[in-house]
């Protein structure tokens, strides 16, 4: 079969178009392992083990511009034993990090509560480093309906 | 866009050695550098990308904040106070803005 030139064009021009798609998907949105290279950031490689971090987040968020979240870690905060940051991660967004919290012995719970966006349906995670330097996590799924970085 | 307005909530006296909550607001768009205007070009970052809090000079409690924060970024946290003082509050603008908030509490 002979092939027109009207007919080639129209095949790499379909071509090119899927091949600039393609990429371009997977960079829009942050992956596993752009969380997994943030999260190793925040611990300094290590591991963080589950338990201690409690969050808290709407199973279903309506709108993916405004979901509420608290996250919150038991610990004495003392000066000798308290939490020292806590990170947000969210692993379908554009761009994984939320919020780093810094909190101090004067905090006296290490609590917090704020508002973030969501892109899509996804694991929010927070880790907690202790002044000891042990790191904890926990993972909790929202579900978004309308997504929070349209445009 | 006006000037963000911070609003801050914090009782007004506790005891000593209690934990209060505080809470804080302020009016921001938070635009986060994804979003794309009519004509298709990128509408460039503008967001608080750090919130402060102090005691009396000692630090309280911070923030980093990522574009991934709604708009009107809203932060709850807690504060352990000992003695009577004033509360700072500090939230800094891309912009290389500082908007500052006090407020005092009294305890007994």
């Amino acid at each position: 079969m002979q092939v027109t030139r009207r007919q080639a064009l129209g095949i790499s021009a379909g071509g090119m178009a899927f091949l600039a798609l393609g990429p371009g998907m997977k960079v829009a949105l942050a992956d596993a392992a752009a969380t997994e290279k943030s999260l190793m950031e925040f611990t300094g490689g290590k591991t963080p083990t589950a338990g201690k971090v409690t969050l808290k987040a709407p199973e279903i968020a309506e709108n993916g511009n405004t979901v509420p979240i608290t996250v919150s870690v038991d610990s004495e905060m003392t000066a000798q034993s308290y939490v020292q940051s806590v990170t947000l991660l969210a692993e379908g967004n554009p761009n994984p990090a939320v919020a780093t919290f810094h909190f101090s012995p004067m905090s006296g719970e290490a609590s917090a509560t704020t508002r973030m966006r969501l892109a899509k349906t996804q694991n929010v995670i927070a880790i907690a480093k202790m002044s000891d330097g042990s790191v904890f996590m926990d993972k909790k799924q929202v579900k978004v309906t309308i997504g929070g970085c349209g445009g | 866009m006006a000037a963000p307005k911070p609003r801050v909530k914090i009782p007004k006296t506790a005891s000593a050695g209690e934990v209060i909550t505080i809470k804080t607001l302020i009016s921001h768009k938070m635009e986060s550098g994804q979003r794309k205007d009519k004509d298709g070009k990128v509408i460039p970052r503008e967001i608080i990308n750090k919130f402060s809090c102090e005691f009396n000079g000692q630090p309280v409690f911070s923030c980093d904040v990522e574009p991934a924060i709604s708009a009107n970024p809203y932060f709850e946290f807690t504060a352990k106070v000992m003695e009577s003082g004033t509360f700072k509050f500090a939230w800094v603008d891309d912009t290389g803005d500082i908007y500052t908030h006090e407020q005092a509490i009294e305890v007994k």
